[in-house]
């Protein structure tokens, strides 16, 4: 009985993160596509970010001619890492077994890991941008990496676990109470996924301006299957962080141990979260402005205390 | 057992003499440079090899005690090797095996004069080391101590023609021997009073001290121990001192003597010290999170890459501080299981960082001989001409910024499983404390982070930014055997941290008298509490991302196709991109230095938009050092000015003086 469980929830593992590496460009395009309206815009369509991915693989990969072998395995190991981001989340349901080969200290290093490689990636060619977008992606990152570390810990501390699957099942059924210091961690967590995903006001990943660029000026060098890796791992990153949001701060509807029966039920809740919050991030963006790169430290650092407030609050009042 | 069998104390007894046999030898033999290089170096290092092993054995086994006859009247030397002594000895063995094999490529192009007596005091020093780690007594142990700061400032001045060298060892000199009086004046304190035979270390586990004088042996021994790991406000040695040294001689200070510190530390505290007192943990917390971000935030902005490392080192003594204060702090208040893991995080991390450490400066070493340049700013693009280097220590990069699936990660993972257990404590102040502390550390690793990328993608990584770096040359074979191993200490210590956590058990055993037990979990998974509070499994976490890796691949390869054309790079269409475009090392640490003004001495000369020929000169000095040290250094140029009045080198003036003396004490009697 046990090894059919297991069997079943390894069979189950593998469909999760097809299904989510398959949905990710939908949230993008969605997320797109709301940002179109908002501005007035008809368009390009859900499918786009699927389009866009499909042509990039059919092109002629181009590389700069001193570009080492790190250059060209990092769009491979980014895609890896996420993947393997996207394989801890509870995203419908609790089984995972590969959760228990990584809890949230090391998503947080999964995170990193992928960080480092593009920011050496960016350096690699040697090129003023792509020095410049690896200074600034490491300059967010070292504060938005202990922000999310420290959002972790308070909801770790309430659960007494570091494992996601236990965070949730502690949270999702229990009778609903409202902690203070999830309260803080969370708008600390809206702020991190925001910068860590290269949205507004950090980043603009519509940008066309140089200067402006963090992300985009790390991947100015990428053609082809390169480039269309990298925008796919960073859809799966933005599907990570939101389904991360869930999981800690509504994880209504993720299915039980063993209760293969409310999958269905579980699916439509993602989708329906999903669409909510791409439809909430686009509104987001639309109504701030992009900030200058030196008020990027006073917004993370904000979002640093925060957290910090945070698990303050709940060694203070346990709650 | 029969009485003619070896104990592991015998190997590792022979393993010091043989050391010290083969640096006479290698002085001896200064006329033959390549015996020395080929043969003696190498023998060394299978030594060290040897020792490891020995260590590895004696782990498990009760403890040795060996009497040699030798010393004071009273007091002959002790030895003694338990498992905390055996643990740091495998620390010393490993690492020195990785930096002896390198070292024998390294000093090839030295004289051979020189290169003698280098090989005499490299062996030595690793002797002492060895030494320090056995000694049972303090007469013993400061002998020891003392030949291994001597040793290692003949190291550190090996190019003593140059000015500068010559006054980081001065300095280095200096505050060991501060730290060595304070480290005496603690065995005073702990010896009670009890004569001479007292100094044995185990009289001093018998003594049972008051609070009073047991706090002031454990300040006394944090401030020595303190001087010479590095920690604030006695690390200004390290930046001064590993540059100047020879990059093997770097890579042993910072891997394995740093460690004897914090050796002398928990041995002092937990071995020798019976009575505990809660302030003490917080005070090492306070210390250790000052240390680190502090470190961390100068490596930062530093430009030349040894100092950089230095500094790293000053960060990573932080972290191991604020493990030990974690320790004190859990043991005062009976949470034994927690001291055990806080412990279990410590050492690991001084294993990790003796491997990392010593890997990366010895790296920096192929890079200084195959350039001659420690400036950041005069390097990049070495990845195509230094592939080894450049492959080995992109592990060392990945395993010092504390990235899974390496080594840093786990013992950050074990430090901060450790602050999660937290809770509870029925100090309300610590409460406070445990969070913001927890919060620091996440900060000090995400910024150890941000200067492992700036100093691999600024050496390794871009274009050439000097015309001479194209013909720069990759490490010889003996120097590829280092870096080989300790690389793959990273990795294995990265992956096999069942292993390792059980290994540790035996040292936290003896100090704590408990364990973390890991037995539920198999070999795949650490989990130091219970599998269902926190797991981790580096084999699988590997397994997923390569495995993914290779699919995705194939996948794209099968399906669509794997051409690929090489082309000028595009950056944006800006035709004219040369080396001296890219950032440098001062330009990517300029936004920490923007971010943390207040901390920095920054002078700053920055050029009109007239001048003819502009230079940028920017300079980021320590606050410490003008608030601290300098006027110390006045205070005691103003005394020896006023001692030097009533000095007059003339003979009856001596005279008059002794006879005045004389007098005062006839009137006393």
């Amino acid at each position: 009985m046990d090894n059919i469980n297991l069997a079943l929830a390894v069979v189950f593992q593998l469909c999760q993160s097809l299904l989510v590496v398959a949905l990710a460009p939908l949230l993008t395009g969605w997320v797109g596509q709301c940002r179109a309206w908002l501005q007035n815009r008809s368009g390009p369509g859900l499918l786009q970010p699927y389009r866009t991915l499909h042509k990039l693989f059919l092109k002629e990969a181009l590389l700069a001619d001193n570009a080492s072998p790190l250059f060209r395995a990092t769009p491979y190991i980014l895609f890896g890492c996420m993947w393997l981001a996207a394989a801890i989340i509870p995203i419908i349901a609790v089984d995972l077994p590969f959760s228990q080969a990584a809890d949230v200290i090391a998503l947080v290093g999964v995170f990193a890991l992928a960080r480092v490689f593009i920011a050496l990636a960016a350096m690699d060619i040697g090129t003023s941008f792509g020095s410049m977008g690896a200074r600034r992606e490491m300059l967010v990152s070292f504060l938005a990496e202990p922000a999310l570390l420290m959002v972790f810990f308070t909801s770790s501390l309430i659960s007494q676990s570091t494992q996601l699957p236990h965070i949730v099942e502690t949270f999702s059924h229990h009778a609903f109470v409202l902690y203070p210091s999830l309260a803080f961690a969370s708008i600390a967590f809206l702020m991190i996924l925001l910068a860590e995903n290269a949205r507004i006001p950090v980043d603009n990943p519509a940008t066309h301006l140089e200067l402006t660029m963090i992300h985009e000026a790390m991947i100015l060098e990428y053609s082809a299957r390169h480039l269309a890796l990298i925008e796919w791992a960073s859809s799966l990153k933005l599907f990570a962080y939101m389904t991360i949001g869930f999981a800690l701060f509504f994880p209504y509807g993720i299915a039980e141990v063993g209760n293969w029966g409310a999958l269905p039920l579980a699916i439509v809740a993602l989708l329906l979260k999903l669409t909510a919050a791409g439809a909430g991030l686009a509104g987001l963006e639309a109504m701030l402005a992009k900030m200058r790169i030196f008020r990027v430290p006073e917004f993370l650092g904000t979002a640093f205390l925060l957290a910090v407030l945070g698990l303050l609050i709940h060694f203070l009042l346990g709650a | 057992m029969d009485e003619i069998s070896i104990l592991p104390i015998d190997v590792v007894g022979g393993v010091i003499l043989l050391w010290i046999a083969l640096g006479l030898f290698g002085l001896a033999l200064y006329r033959h440079k390549s015996l020395i290089c080929n043969v003696v170096f190498p023998f060394g290092a299978a030594l060290s090899l040897l020792l490891a092993a020995t260590g590895l054995w004696a782990l498990g086994e009760s403890a040795d005690i060996a009497v040699l006859p030798l010393g004071l009247p009273d007091l002959p030397l002790h030895l003694r090797l338990d498992p905390l002594s055996a643990f740091f000895l495998i620390l010393l063995g490993a690492a020195s095996f990785g930096v002896s094999l390198y070292s024998a490529g390294y000093f090839k192009s030295m004289k051979g004069r020189v290169l003698g007596l280098l090989c005499l005091e490299y062996h030595l020093f690793l002797a002492s080391m060895a030494l320090v780690l056995l000694a049972d007594d303090a007469y013993m142990f400061m002998v020891a101590w003392e030949s291994m700061a001597l040793s290692s400032y003949f190291l550190v001045t090996t190019d003593h023609k140059i000015p500068d060298i010559r006054r980081a060892g001065f300095l280095y000199l200096l505050i060991a021997h501060v730290g060595a009086i304070s480290i005496l004046l603690s065995f005073g304190v702990m010896q009670a009073g009890h004569g001479i035979a007292a100094y044995t270390f185990d009289a001093m586990r018998a003594n049972s001290l008051s609070s009073f004088w047991s706090s002031l042996a454990f300040l006394l021994a944090l401030f020595g121990f303190g001087a010479k790991a590095g920690v604030l406000p006695m690390h200004v040695w390290l930046p001064e001192a590993h540059p100047a040294a020879p990059s093997p001689v770097s890579a042993l200070m910072s891997g394995v003597m740093l460690k004897t510190a914090i050796y002398g530390l928990i041995r002092i505290t937990f071995d020798l010290l019976d009575v505990h007192l809660w302030w003490w943990g917080v005070l090492v917390l306070a210390l250790g999170l000052l240390t680190a971000i502090f470190g961390v935030m100068f490596a930062a902005v530093q430009g030349d890459m040894k100092r950089l490392l230095a500094y790293s080192s000053i960060e990573n003594i932080g972290l191991l501080l604020v493990g030990i204060g974690l320790v004190i702090i859990f043991h005062v208040y009976g949470k034994n299981a927690l001291a055990a893991l806080a412990l279990t995080a410590t050492l690991y991390h001084s294993i990790n960082h003796a491997f990392f450490k010593s890997l990366l400066f010895i790296g920096t070493g192929s890079i200084l001989h195959a350039t001659g340049e420690r400036n950041m700013g005069h390097l990049g693009g070495l990845i195509r001409r230094m592939p080894w280097v450049a492959a080995t220590l992109l592990i060392g990069v990945l395993s010092i910024a504390g990235l899974p699936p390496f080594n840093g990660f786990i013992s950050e993972w074990l430090l901060l499983q450790a602050f999660l257990l937290s809770p509870g404590l029925p100090n309300s102040h610590i409460n406070m404390l445990i969070p913001v502390a927890a919060a620091v550390i996440a900060l000090a690793a995400a910024l150890a982070a941000y200067v492992m990328v700036k100093f691999y993608g600024i050496i390794f990584l871009g274009q050439y930014r000097e015309p001479g770096l194209e013909h720069a040359h990759d490490a010889g074979g003996w120097e590829r055997a280092g870096l080989v191993w300790l690389a793959a200490g990273c990795v294995a210590l990265g992956l096999a941290p069942v292993y390792v956590v059980q290994k540790l058990d035996m040292v936290t055993k003896m100090l704590l008298g408990q364990g973390l037990g890991n037995s539920t979990s198999g070999w795949l998974f650490i989990a130091p509490v219970d599998i269902e509070r926190a797991s981790y499994s580096p084999v699988y976490f590997l397994l997923a991302v390569v495995g993914v890796m290779l699919v995705t691949a194939w996948v794209v390869h099968r399906y669509y196709h794997g051409r690929v054309r090489r082309v000028p790079a595009w950056d944006c269409g800006f035709p004219a991109q040369n080396g001296r475009m890219q950032d440098t090392a001062e330009g990517f640490g300029q936004p920490i230095r923007r971010l943390f003004e207040p901390f920095f001495k920054i002078e700053r000369e920055v050029p009109s938009p007239f001048d003819a020929q502009p230079r940028y000169h920017g300079q980021t000095d320590d606050q410490i050092w003008f608030f601290l040290y300098l006027p110390i250094k006045q205070l005691t140029v103003r005394l020896s000015a006023w001692t030097s009045l009533i000095q007059h080198g003339r003979i009856h003036v001596y005279l008059l003086y002794t006879f005045v003396t004389l007098i005062v004490l006839l009137a006393f009697v």
